[in-house]
């Protein structure tokens, strides 16, 4: 009995070790490349840190001050938050009708939803170039689509007030087919039980969007706002291709801000401080939509 | 109900053809002679065919290293982390260990930060481990992920003791169960994940464009990309690696739609 019990202790102790094995390699990574650079990045905010100079010195608040002065930062802040209200309601509502219509038992939805979803497995920097020919007023074929009903043939990202637009277009068009899968996942768990209750009382088509639909898609929905303004909010890639913040810094969006001063002006101290501006704004605009979407329920 | 379902058609066709007329157009562009992508009105179509993009495209930049390096970057990652992932997953999932929650919010934290927020220490670390335009420094820092191992653990509580216990009293190590029982177990989940890693890193661009600066070491969305910034008016030749860096992905995705559906599905599903 006492042989037993021992074999039975060293065994799990060998269980557990194992364990530890099994998450050591992950955790290290995990602890190395995130968690200790989220805790440098948080130092490196106090300092002035250029990483071509070996000396860094300690400054306080002087550069969240700086920042708090910046009328590039809050212009970055600006452009961040018009990107993300022109991206997430718009680009959800045509994932969302998308993913009702292909979700009826018509024809060829099977083709449909493999072409409306091509454009999120393609990387975003190309899908930009091709956008940004097809913009191009010289050759761009939809900018002559545009010239042949009546529109002036414009340079789009050469326009201050026209770029974001575009930009923002070029996202809803890259991403909606994302946020249609979920949706579409999301409608495919609603019982056709519902529906069918919803029919013997009477009620029409929209009536039962708005009544069984929209309700039960609530968790999908959520999900769906909360990931995209996320992502919104980290916009970079297209940026940097099509426009590359400009002209005239009117495109000029927080990752892309950080990534000048970090990347291009080597002010890494600075670069670090605005970093954490979007890490506190992502947080706190998280906990709010969090907050809303459990009041609602 | 006709007149609704005819109108859905039209309304589903329209979204098709923009969605596709970008993919054709970037198709047809790259077999246009310089002439023919500058003519006013452009046409869609070409006028001559040409393969001249194509030829050139790898003599202007390396291409065949920048898709190598595409190849070797996103492989690398995908093949490693599925890997690191199960295994931790596994740890979790089913083994009970001293701090085991302690070490699983550890994971979801790490699900929390942003990767830009980061981009500029890790960058320096980078610095100060040699490892900046390396394989090495492109790949160690991805190559376990806090979603992976959630979405796996997530699987693998679902998979029944029984195979296991047997297992066990044939007296095979943790480490066959893992291998032998579990993994097979989970291959519809493994490649969801895996598919996901692929695509992530086959298109990512700021972390490769951050941690390579020179163009050996480039992968294909930021050496095309920088290409295009120096380069602004070679349109055949950037159209014609446009399509030779899709290819692979898309070829993929035809092939392996369900997964790349079931990942997002599932990403969406767990909120």
């Amino acid at each position: 009995m006492q042989l037993l019990k021992k074999i039975k202790n060293s065994y799990k102790l060998r269980r557990k070790l194992m364990a530890y094995l099994f998450i050591l390699p992950s955790l290290t990574i995990f602890i190395l490349f995130i968690l200790y650079p989220i805790v440098y990045s948080f130092i490196m905010s106090f300092y002035d840190w250029n990483i071509l100079s070996t000396e860094a010195s300690y400054i306080g608040l002087d550069n969240y001050n700086n920042m708090l002065n910046d009328s590039r930062f809050w212009n970055a802040l600006k452009n961040t938050f018009y990107f993300s209200f022109g991206f997430v309601p718009i680009g959800i509502i045509i994932s969302l009708i998308l993913a009702l219509f292909v979700n009826r038992k018509i024809k060829g939805k099977n083709i449909f939803r493999t072409i409306y979803f091509l454009p999120v497995i393609a990387p975003m920097s190309i899908i930009a170039i091709i956008w940004t020919f097809l913009l191009n007023p010289d050759i761009g074929m939809i900018s002559y689509y545009f010239s042949l009903i009546g529109l002036e043939n414009t340079a789009w990202l050469r326009d201050p007030d026209l770029a974001m637009p575009a930009v923002i277009m070029v996202s809803i068009w890259k991403e909606m087919g994302f946020n249609m899968v979920v949706f579409l996942a999301g409608l495919q768990s609603i019982d056709e039980s519902y529906y069918e209750a919803a029919r013997i009382d009477g009620a029409t088509k929209l009536e039962q969007f708005f009544y069984v639909t929209l309700p039960l898609l609530k968790s999908t929905t959520a999900f769906v706002v909360i990931m995209t303004v996320i992502k919104s909010l980290q916009v970079f890639d297209q940026v940097y291709v099509m426009t590359g913040g400009g002209p005239l810094f009117s495109t000029e969006t927080l990752v892309q801000y950080i990534y000048k001063l970090g990347f291009v002006n080597f002010n890494m101290g600075y670069g670090s401080t605005v970093a954490y501006a979007l890490f506190i704004l992502l947080l706190f605009v998280t906990i709010i939509q969090l907050r809303y979407f459990k009041g609602e329920e | 109900m006709k007149l609704t379902n005819s109108l859905i058609y039209i309304f589903l066709f329209i979204i098709a053809v923009v969605t596709l007329f970008p993919f054709i157009w970037m198709f047809f562009t790259s077999f246009k002679v310089e002439a023919d992508i500058l003519a006013y009105p452009p046409s869609l179509i070409p006028r001559t065919f040409s393969l001249r993009s194509y030829l050139e495209i790898w003599n202007s930049i390396p291409f065949f290293r920048l898709f190598v390096n595409t190849v070797i970057f996103s492989v690398g990652v995908t093949f490693i982390s599925v890997i690191l992932d199960s295994m931790a997953a596994y740890a979790f999932a089913r083994i009970d260990f001293p701090f085991k929650n302690i070490l699983f919010i550890i994971v979801l934290v790490t699900l929390m930060i942003p990767f830009q927020v980061i981009l500029i220490p890790l960058f320096k670390l980078l610095y100060e481990l040699n490892w900046l335009n390396t394989y090495l420094g492109l790949i160690v820092p991805r190559a376990s992920s806090a979603f992976g191992i959630f979405l796996l653990r997530q699987f693998f509580v679902k998979i029944p003791y029984a195979l296991e216990d047997a297992a066990r009293i044939d007296g095979c190590s943790e480490f066959t169960i893992f291998r032998k029982i579990i993994m097979p177990l989970s291959k519809p989940a493994l490649a969801t994940i895996a598919i996901f890693h692929f695509m992530y890193n086959w298109n990512d661009f700021l972390w490769p464009m951050v941690i390579t600066n020179s163009m050996s070491m480039r992968t294909l969305p930021v050496g095309l990309a920088l290409f295009r910034g120096e380069h602004v008016i070679e349109y055949g030749m950037l159209t014609a690696g446009a399509v030779l860096a899709l290819l692979p992905i898309i070829l993929v995705y035809l092939y392996a739609q369900k997964y790349f559906v079931q990942g997002i599905a599932l990403t969406g599903l767990k909120g």
